[in-house]
């Protein structure tokens, strides 16, 4: 069985979607803009997985499975992020992440 | 004799417990000092006395040994050595003894007591060093000694500028010693004596290198004995308290230059250039710093000039090849001098001044002190039978019989002028009336006057080890054994010692008419002639000279120094300082607490690496 598509746009498109999460995680003052973001990088980063998986130099089944494993641990984490900024935003009452500098010098 | 390193740690001990425990023992810190400094005198008499029959003695340890070198450490007692315990522990006990009474009432009593322990034990471990390196260390442990108490008064600016000015001077010719002893090291491979003087005498170095090595070791007695042109210290160093001026400065550490030439003897005496250069070196000191003593009108100062000369003698009398000469003059000048120098503290403890011109007519209020100082006085002015008279005509022997008949003039012409300014200085303090009112004179204590009269005697005495006329014992024991010395007595044309005799028999007559009897006006010769009065007066302008010469050389070099300091280094020093703490800053700016701009940094930094990466290949490429 082969594809048509050639991994190159795969990792293309992995690359553009982290970029994209990069660029929000860095730059938007809303904390739950945030977290989406990195939930955009990790899902980059199961393309990757996957697409490596099927086309890579070794393709394997490890990496599909992989991709799985990391999904269910993204849910978790999410989750948890969550229950941590609705605890912060009780505290603090925003949930603007440049006013949480405490970390300052 | 197998023990006798045990001598120079009686005094340390001493050092030691009054460092210790001087502040609670306060004046009974005396006795202690006294006891283990007569300790260490009973001992070196031990010594010397086992010394007549056995002999040399020397036992060493090895201290280091880096390759196939060794260094060692030990003590040697040969006739030198044990004659010079005995002369140092002896007057060192005595000034002990002296001073509980002169230092009576001090608040650092037990301190000056802990400097003297300090300053015996390191001369008398310089006295039985078998080595160079360790005569070297013991011979800055007396700098150390020195210094310490020349200001012992360290309130007083003057003391204090006088204990530096020593330091300072000797240091001058401690660097000569120092190159001489590392070029002799270079040379011969040890610092041993014995190792030194069989490459001496089986001509494993050359001549040039004899002569060389010679003269810079030299330099280092010039320094420490106060030769002409590095002498300016020792009279400054009369700041200190007078004991210490006894002991230090006229018996024994001013006397270890000559006693570093004497054990060196073999080395000076195989180079005919180096044997020269002490004697002329001695013979002006002897003349010039006589010429000074003349006019001086503090009483220490003119004992101080009158030490000067007397070591420019005993210098003298080495550079004529009279090793005999210049050791015997050591020893009873050790002894004339401190006596004069302790009657001297004894006249200032009455009479609180030190300027003779106050003084006067104190011949019938300190008896005993005037005539102790009167013995002292003519032992020193070679005044027939006592023990000067002996010691000053074997160097002018020697001078002679060298061959120098310029330099044996000269040793003349001092003795005369020994003779007529010591004399000056006894008339103007003890005879006629006193020139100012003195209340409350009185007679020293007899823990002061005790040890004066022992010093006395031997003044007296001490002339007659080596005598042309009933034996030279002194002479033919010191020369036992070893050809390179000399002989123990010359052969003596009579003359000579009618020509000194009369010599200091005129000097005496001339200050008696000034002095004494005053039947000549005292400003007769001054008025006639005011420039040579200033220039001996003045000392020379040597001090002067120098604060012209060398002083402002430093200062003008060390102000050079001080700007490149300042824009040079110090200016490298804040551009490192700035371009940290600028960085610094940035660092701190960043560090803003937001998440955001840590994760920037972060990836920013990630692909900084990758970029480095890519470019160079890899750390294992």
């Amino acid at each position: 069985m082969s594809s048509s598509v050639p991994i190159s746009a795969f990792l293309a498109l992995a690359l553009i979607l982290f970029c994209i999460g990069l660029y929000g995680a860095l730059t938007k003052r809303n904390t739950v803009i945030v977290l989406i973001s990195i939930e955009l990088m990790l899902n980059a980063v199961n393309i990757n997985l996957v697409a490596f998986s099927k086309l890579g130099v070794a393709p394997s089944i490890n990496g599909q499975i992989f991709a799985l494993f990391s999904m269910a641990i993204a849910a978790a984490e999410a989750a948890i992020g969550l229950a941590i900024l609705m605890a912060l935003y009780r505290n603090r009452k925003t949930v603007n992440i440049d006013e949480m500098d405490t970390m300052k010098h | 004799m197998e023990s006798a390193w045990i001598i120079p740690l009686f005094p340390l001990l001493s050092f030691l417990l009054l460092v210790l425990f001087g502040k609670r023992l306060k004046e009974a810190s005396s006795y202690i000092a006294i006891l283990l400094a007569f300790a260490s005198f009973i001992y070196s008499v031990l010594v010397l006395i086992d010394r007549f029959t056995a002999p040399t003695f020397k036992s060493e340890a090895v201290w280091l040994k880096i390759g196939e070198l060794e260094l060692t450490v030990g003590f040697e007692v040969n006739q030198l050595n044990a004659l010079m315990l005995v002369i140092v522990s002896l007057v060192s006990f005595l000034v002990h003894t002296y001073s509980a009474g002169y230092m009576k009432g001090d608040d650092r009593f037990s301190v000056f007591y802990s400097y003297l322990g300090l300053f015996t034990f390191s001369m008398l471990g310089l006295v039985l060093s078998p080595n160079l390196l360790q005569t070297y260390i013991f011979w800055e442990l007396v700098g150390v000694g020195s210094f310490l108490l020349i200001g012992f008064y360290f309130y007083k600016e003057e003391a204090k500028a006088a204990a530096k000015k020593a330091f300072i001077m000797t240091r001058i010719g401690d660097v000569g010693l120092l190159i001489g002893m590392i070029l002799l090291f270079w040379q011969v491979g040890s610092f041993e004596y014995d190792a030194i003087f069989k490459a001496v005498t089986s001509n494993e170095i050359s001549n040039e290198m004899i002569t060389l090595t010679a003269i810079l070791i030299f330099i280092g007695a010039v320094g420490k004995s106060g030769q002409f042109p590095l002498h300016t210290w020792l009279p400054d160093a009369m700041e200190g308290p007078t004991p210490v001026s006894a002991l230090i400065h006229a018996a024994t550490m001013v006397a270890a230059g000559v006693y570093l030439v004497a054990s060196l003897f073999p080395l000076f005496a195989a180079s005919e250039a180096a044997l020269m250069t002490v004697a002329v070196i001695g013979g002006i000191t002897a003349i010039f710093a006589a010429t000074i003593a003349l006019t001086q009108k503090d009483i220490k100062r003119v004992l101080a000039y009158s030490t000067v000369s007397q070591l420019g003698y005993m210098m003298l009398a080495l550079g004529s090849a009279g090793y005999v000469a210049g050791v015997f003059h050591l020893t009873t000048h050790a002894f004339f001098k401190a006596l004069l120098f302790l009657a001297a503290g004894s006249v200032i403890h009455a009479v609180h001044t030190q300027d003779i011109e106050k003084m006067g007519g104190l011949w019938k209020k300190i008896p005993k002190t005037s005539m102790l100082f009167l013995i002292g006085t003519m032992a020193i002015s070679g005044v027939p039978l006592l023990s000067g008279f002996f010691s000053k005509d074997e160097i002018l022997v020697a001078t002679w019989n060298a061959g120098h008949p310029i330099l044996f003039i000269l040793a003349v012409i001092t003795a005369f002028l020994t003779a007529f300014y010591m004399f000056r200085l006894f008339f103007m303090v003890f005879s006629g009336e006193a020139r100012e009112r003195v209340d409350n004179v009185h007679e020293s204590p007899s823990v002061m006057t005790i040890p004066m009269i022992v010093l006395g005697v031997l003044a007296v005495i001490a002339g007659y080890m080596n005598t042309p006329w009933f034996g030279t014992f002194l002479g033919d024991w010191l020369t036992e054994g070893n050809e390179l010395l000399g002989h123990g007595h010359h052969e003596a044309p009579i003359w000579i010692m009618l020509v000194a005799t009369i010599v200091s028999l005129l000097g005496i007559y001339l200050a008696w008419l000034i002095y004494g009897k005053k039947s000549i006006y005292r400003d007769w010769l001054s008025r006639r002639f005011p420039l040579a009065y200033s220039v001996s007066y003045n000392k020379w302008f040597i001090d002067e000279l120098y604060q012209y010469t060398v002083v402002k050389l430093t200062k003008g070099f060390s102000l050079l120094l001080q700007y490149i300091e300042w824009f040079i280094v110090e200016g490298l020093v804040k551009l490192v300082q700035g371009i940290i703490s600028s960085l610094a800053h940035f660092g701190s700016k960043v560090q803003n607490g937001q998440i955001q701009m840590y994760g920037a940094f972060a990836f920013v930094g990630l692909a900084i690496l990758v970029v480095i990466y890519a470019v160079t290949g890899g750390y294992f490429k």
